[in-house]
């Protein structure tokens, strides 16, 4: 491009809106096909259970029902997909539906495929299951006890995984330290919550010898080729549709039992089938994230720099493993050293098998946890050294001169400036008003705390090797023979927000406008094979992707007007929806009228085929490392134990911004999703294993009256690693929020001697914590 | 059972069972699917339509109970081509990510705006307390129901 960017960068309305606000988007369960059949499923009520029985008998000639299906019928579809394992992992088969043993609450025994969503449900509940309750593992350190219940009979024991990453010597940096700070942390299991549960409807046409799968999936493309297998249909057969998508936060970035058992079912009786899950279906059976209880170790010297650190944790598997259950702990291991020079680190993770749906990505996936456990840690020791939170981290941040930035868990950084942002944050928050503020609210007996997180994350997934396969992502960008243009995008967005942002890219490399721009994505039969949307590499990845899609079709344009002008092809230029020559700009055509060329192809220049299509794989040579400083100010009554942000300051660097109101949008959204895990939420489970409180009566997620208006500022740090030198957004809110909302109340909570105190910080919690000291 | 029930200004019949809930009658019977389940306990929002011009849950509302009532869905906000200033300033202000939770979300300001022309932010986030956004971390929204206000007010 030669000219300034006009659309990259500006903070322009999104396209997609106009049918979302008029209620008329479809999401799959907006779809009827005449003739539609509707599944439900029979679910166990027991974490754990032997099923002595099922008698289908009543359910089966309940009015309306079609067919039922139990372990017998399905038993030839291939077992849940399981993928991003370390070595010598335990791999558990998990069924499409139960045979001999449910391993927790909710998992799937019997469907039924009724005429009407109704009459499905009555028919589900008519199926008799004789169960022998056992007993259920729900606690990770009791799962590891000799004599503990096990949640695999046949195997030895609840370890489902050993796996480690260690820099440098642990030992020896602990040695070296003049002080040890210790703490054991627990980040919770909490629930993705999409507002749009999972639902799917499956149509096989048997002439045609073709199946249409409609699935609120972030990965369309990892649908179709995993599904197709596990029901032995060719994947060519099958066409994978993500429609609109009501969020998915990682939560819709797996393969679940009902997409396999809807398009089995379909192809058995060529009707439409339908499945949408219920909340508390939701709550059961969609993976949950985080889910580690560890005990840390950090070793500092008196001037704070951090000698070692180091984190023994148990994870949290659940019964069985989705797609990247095991991976997801292993980036917490990767980001261990998060924004700091810390050169021996030392992570040693066991995997637990428990009775509960597995964990698996959620928002961050991984690096909130590492960011959490390190950001607390920081607190601890600035508190033990007698040192300001913000000195002991810049104590230890690297100087933007050592970026690339080589860390000791074996990641390069690709650039950075963490002063920069601190600062920023700094003076936006008036860090010394602030603190005054404390000082005299405190002489007032009020609590107020002031707390913070210095992040950086790893986005941009990423290398397909470093990934362990399918990093890149697709585009291809066709010009239309009027001189609109279309791009198909690998990427499977679902409220990012990239039907406008991906338009901008192109609009600006072609000199045309951005509302000639169509963007296609979630559709398997039209775009090119993808990967999907997830660990903040829509743009980073898919955009990058879409940039040099474009920009083989300019270069091809620039051919066919190069030809007309007798010109040569580097000299023209693409503007306002003109194409010209540089040196000779009277020679100028509209942009339509070249499109026209090569589709009526009477000339072809030199080595040109016809026509106006070019895709592109991109693959990225490194991930990408947002980061930035997120400071919170937070009022804690001692009377209720309840906490209110007062305040909250945001500095995110996420390389170049293609369109920021999208970014300050995915900056809202994560912040108050972190803020959740930080004060409200948590998966809860009783003895056998049955969940507490999985509904939204009974679960606490962020409503509107308990969240701050979020002040946001940022600095700008580009990534060389991608054309756009854009780093990827959707999780930094998440990861940057957590830690600074908990370091806030503790703080001020200090007065009382509190240290450390587990989340969620309920206000039950916090009062308890209070009493404690106080009595 | 038979159902008769303006929807958007149209008188419309259906003959359902009578334990068919208000919210799948406009979704299945009526094909209004800007309707949506989120929750099926009211407590998300996301099913919030206007029940003779009061904000409901219609995940929680017998369409039996709406016999000879006036029903608004998000399909029937706009005035033709005209959106609602609601609608225009959620656009405006980046008021939705996924959506879903949107037209639930846009009916419940509707009604907040109408007993409160002026609503502070601290009003709107408490007059909005019964509706789940997942996506927005309701800055934007707030923002934009404020500014619809103002228009309504001009
Ligand atoms: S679906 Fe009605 S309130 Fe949630
Ligand atoms: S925009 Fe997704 S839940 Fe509100």
């Amino acid at each position: 491009m030669a000219q300034a960017p006009k659309f990259i960068g500006a903070p322009i309305k999104r396209r997609d809106d106009p049918r979302l606000i008029q209620g008329l988007a479809h999401y799959v369960d907006d779809f009827n096909p005449p003739g539609t059949l509707h599944m439900a499923l029979a679910r166990s009520p027991y974490g754990k259970a032997n099923i002595r029985s099922v008698d289908v008998s009543k359910a089966a000639v309940a009015e309306g029902v079609v067919a039922v299906y139990t372990y017998e019928e399905t038993k030839g579809i291939g077992p849940v997909p399981v993928g991003g394992l370390v070595p010598d992992a335990k791999v558990p088969v998990q069924p499409i539906l139960a045979d001999k043993q449910v391993l927790f609450a909710g998992e799937p025994v019997v469907a039924v495929i009724a005429e009407t969503r109704y009459g499905a449900s009555d028919a589900a509940a008519l199926v008799e299951i004789d169960y022998e309750p056992l007993d259920a593992v729900v606690d990770l350190e009791a799962a590891l006890e000799p004599g503990s219940p096990k949640v695999h009979d046949d195997y030895e024991s609840n370890e489902a995984f050993v796996w480690g990453i260690a820099g440098g010597d642990v030992e020896a940096g602990l040695k070296e330290a003049d002080v040890i700070v210790k703490e054991k942390m627990t980040n919770a299991r909490v629930a993705p919550l999409a507002l749009e549960p999972r639902g799917v409807l499956a149509h096989y046409l048997p002439g045609e010898d073709k199946m249409t799968l409609w699935t609120s999936t972030q990965v369309p493309h990892k649908v179709r080729t995993l599904v197709a297998g596990q029901i032995g249909m060719p994947e060519n057969r099958m066409r994978v549709i993500a429609p609109e998508v009501g969020g998915g936060f990682g939560s819709k970035l797996n393969i679940y039992r009902e997409e396999a058992l809807a398009a089995f079912v379909t192809r058995e009786l060529g009707v439409p089938i339908k499945w949408v899950e219920s909340r508390s279906e939701n709550f059961l059976t969609t993976i949950h994230g985080r889910g580690q209880v560890g005990e840390i170790e950090m070793g500092l010297k008196n001037d704070g720099t951090i000698t070692a650190f180091r984190y023994n944790v148990l994870a949290d598997c659940g019964a069985y493993y989705q797609l990247l259950t095991v991976a997801i702990f292993t980036l917490t291991g990767l980001m261990l050293p998060g924004p700091y020079k810390i050169a021996n680190i030392e992570m040693n993770a066991t995997g637990v098998f428990t009775n509960k749906v597995a964990t698996d990505a959620y928002r961050g996936a991984g690096r909130p946890e590492a960011t959490y456990i390190l950001e607390r840690m920081m607190d601890i020791a600035a508190v033990e050294l007698g040192m300001d939170p913000v000195e002991i981290r810049r104590k230890n941040f690297p100087d933007k001169s050592e970026f690339p930035f080589s860390t000791s868990a074996g990641l390069s950084y690709d650039s950075g400036d963490y002063h920069l942002a601190l600062d920023r944050a700094l003076e936006a928050a008036d860090y010394p008003a602030m603190r005054a503020e404390q000082e005299e609210a405190r002489k007032d007996g009020r609590y107020l705390g002031i707390g913070f997180s210095t992040y950086v994350e790893i986005c941009g997934m990423g290398p397909s090797a470093a990934l362990g396969g399918q990093g890149w992502e697709s585009a291809r960008v066709r010009v239309e023979p009027t001189g609109k243009a279309t791009v198909f995008s690998g990427a499977s967005p679902h409220g990012q927000g990239q039907q406008t942002s991906f338009a901008q890219i192109v609009a600006d490399g072609l000199g045309i406008d951005a509302n000639d721009v169509t963007v296609v994505h979630g559709d398997t039969d039209v775009v090119p094979y993808g990967v999907g949307t997830f660990g903040s590499r829509g743009t980073v990845v898919g955009g990058s992707a879409v940039v040099y899609a474009r920009d083989k079709v300019r270069a091809k344009m620039a051919k066919f007007a190069a030809m007309e002008f007798e010109a040569d092809a580097n000299d023209i230029e693409f503007e306002d929806g003109r194409v010209f020559v540089r040196s000779a700009p009277e020679k100028s055509a509209g942009f339509a009228d070249v499109a026209m060329m090569a589709y009526s192809a009477i000339a072809l220049p030199e080595d040109t085929e016809p026509g106006l299509e070019e895709t592109h794989f991109f693959e990225p040579s490194n991930f990408t490392f947002p980061f930035g400083t997120h400071i919170v100010l937070t009022e804690v009554d001692p009377e209720t134990g309840d906490v209110e942000i007062l305040r909250y300051v945001a500095v995110d660097d996420v390389g170049n911004m293609i369109n920021p109101l999208l970014v300050h949008g995915q900056i809202h959204g994560g912040i108050a999703q972190g803020t959740g895990q930080a004060l409200e939420e948590e998966m809860l489970y009783g003895e056998g294993g049955q969940p507490l409180n999985a509904s939204f009566m009974h679960y606490a997620l962020p409503k509107a009256n308990r969240l701050p208006r979020f002040e946001l500022l940022h600095t700008t740090t580009p990534t060389d690693v991608n054309p756009l030198g854009a780093k990827g957004v959707g999780e930094a809110g998440t990861i940057g929020s957590t830690p600074a909302v908990v370091n806030a109340v503790i703080d001020a909570l200090s007065p009382f001697g509190i240290t450390h105190i587990d989340m969620p910080l309920r206000p039950e919690r916090v009062w308890r914590a209070i009493a404690e000291k106080r009595a | 059972m038979e159902i008769n029930i303006s929807i958007n200004g149209e008188s419309r019949t259906f003959d359902v069972e009578p334990r068919t809930l208000l919210v799948h009658l406009l979704r299945d019977n009526a094909g209004l699917t800007g309707t949506h389940v989120a929750c099926e306990t009211s407590i998300c929002g996301a099913c919030t339509v206007l029940l003779d011009d009061k904000a409901v849950k219609s995940c929680t509302v017998l369409a039996a109970q709406a016999q000879g009532c006036e029903v608004t869905t998000i399909e029937g906000l706009a005035n033709g081509d005209q959106l609602h200033p609601l609608q225009e300033q959620f656009w405006e202000k980046h008021g939705l990510q996924c959506g879903f939770c949107t037209p639930g979300m846009i009916l419940t300001a509707n009604q907040l705006i109408a007993s409160n022309a002026d609503p502070t932010d601290e009003e709107i986030r408490h007059g909005i307390e019964g509706n789940i956004c997942r996506c927005t971390g309701y800055q934007n929204i707030v923002d934009a129901i404020s500014a619809a206000a103002a228009q309504m007010r001009d």
